[in-house]
């Protein structure tokens, strides 16, 4: 999962899209994910991440990290590797 | 500290209302540039144009005469004003007066007032009827579209195109239609105000993205700075916008100025699709009222277009910042009905 190279996240979460012009907001834990991903961290690095930081469950962490995934994808903030 | 080119430059498009022409933002580069010390012209058509009452950007404003009163009588007006008012230089900045100043070109030049237009071919190959051929000829990718001039032809056009179409102004103004009866609407609405052709065209479904670009006439590309709309009035003007990132976008808009040797001002109006295929929609072949964001962003292309107008070289203006957005908004001006008095009875204020 790469993220395109003209997404961008500031600390307060707010995702400027510098291709299209669309703008997102995101919670801390949605922005904690993209930065991980823009980083260059893998799927299981950013699972291991969570489930270290929080008292989070690995199958809820995976169900709601998929839909994110998928809500990037949908967006276009993604491009194959 | 080079001195600043002293001139006087008459600007037309005023109108800085809810459908804004490009005057006052063009006004605005140019009284930001550290080049140029311009005395600014006013050229109304309306008495009410906002920019007529703008005093710190326009100086001087003079009425003149809708182009549809003829070439001559245009003409004979804007001489006027050059008796009382000499003129180094028209920014034209309005479609429908671009045919006359670019005919009349010769007129100008022999009274010592200089433009920087398109040719005469240029305007007219990138008409929106004749768009089609301009996508085959530049190999740009453009939609379907014809041009109409009946009610008769209304009819036929199930025969070639798929519902919703867009239904274009010769001009200005475009509406979406999902029917004939729609079509119909739009025929007469465009029609009473702009004329005949009205223009059918293929819908492409994406997002709108702009730029805005200045070419040299001699194929380089002097600035370019893409956009795309935030938010939209419901004529469909830019209410606020974004500066992007985009390399295809000006990477084609390159190649556009490159292969037509474009000369002066434009706006490109492109739909990317879903699939980041570009689909050219329309040439404008002036700068448009959002000009002031490439200003905003680095590249003051009023001030570049002076200087082009002027004889300079000009290098070209590759860096801009993207993220810069504008948004626009309403102000009320004061005047006294004095000033509404100058502008019309003696036609100057």
């Amino acid at each position: 999962m790469k993220i395109s190279n003209h997404i961008s996240v500031s600390k307060s979460g707010f995702v400027f899209d510098s291709k299209t012009g669309e703008s997102f907001s995101l919670n801390n834990t949605g922005r904690e994910i993209l930065e991980l991903l823009i980083e260059g961290r893998s799927e299981d690095e950013i699972k291991e991440y969570f489930l270290t930081k929080y008292d989070v469950q690995e199958t809820t962490f995976l169900r709601h990290f998929d839909d994110y995934i998928q809500m990037l994808m949908h967006f276009n903030m993604t491009e194959k590797e | 500290m080079p001195e600043k080119l002293k001139i006087t430059i008459a600007v037309t498009a005023l109108n800085n209302t809810d459908n804004p022409g490009p005057g006052i933002p063009v006004i605005r580069g140019i009284k930001e540039s550290n080049l140029i010390d311009a005395r600014i012209i006013g050229l109304a058509y309306e008495n009410l144009e906002p920019g007529i009452y703008l005093k710190d950007l326009v100086d001087t404003t003079y009425m003149i005469p809708y182009p549809s009163v003829g070439k001559e009588a245009y003409m004979e007006r804007i001489l006027e004003i050059n008796e009382i008012d000499p003129i180094d230089m028209i920014i034209p900045n309005l479609d429908a007066e671009l045919f006359t100043f670019i005919k009349l070109k010769h007129i100008l030049e022999a009274n010592n007032i200089k433009t920087f237009l398109p040719t005469e071919k240029q305007l007219d190959e990138r008409n929106k009827g004749n768009l089609e051929a301009f996508g085959k000829k530049y190999n740009i990718k453009v939609p379907k579209g014809l041009s109409i001039t009946s009610y008769n032809d209304i009819h036929h056009l199930k025969d070639d195109f798929e519902y919703p179409i867009l239904v274009k102004g010769k001009f200005y103004d475009a509406y979406v239609a999902y029917n004939e009866e729609q079509v119909t609407n739009a025929f007469n609405k465009l029609s009473a105000k702009w004329g005949l052709p009205i223009i059918i065209q293929e819908f492409v479904k994406g997002t709108e993205v702009n730029v805005v670009a200045l070419g040299d006439g001699l194929g380089n590309t002097i600035a370019a700075v893409p956009m795309r709309k935030q938010y939209i009035t419901d004529k469909g003007k830019a209410w606020g916008g974004v500066t992007l990132n985009d390399e295809t976008l000006l990477s084609i808009t390159q190649n556009l100025i490159k292969d037509t040797q474009w000369r002066g001002g434009m706006e490109l109006e492109m739909i990317r699709t879903t699939d980041n295929e570009y689909y050219l929609i329309e040439i404008n072949p002036r700068v448009p009222a959002w000009v002031y964001l490439a200003v905003g962003a680095g590249q003051n292309i009023p001030e570049a277009l002076v200087r082009l107008t002027m004889g300079e070289h000009v290098e070209p203006m590759t860096e801009y910042e993207v993220g810069k957005i504008f948004i626009r908004y309403s102000w009320d001006l004061i005047g006294d009905m004095s000033d509404l008095e100058k502008i019309s009875i003696h036609g100057k204020f």
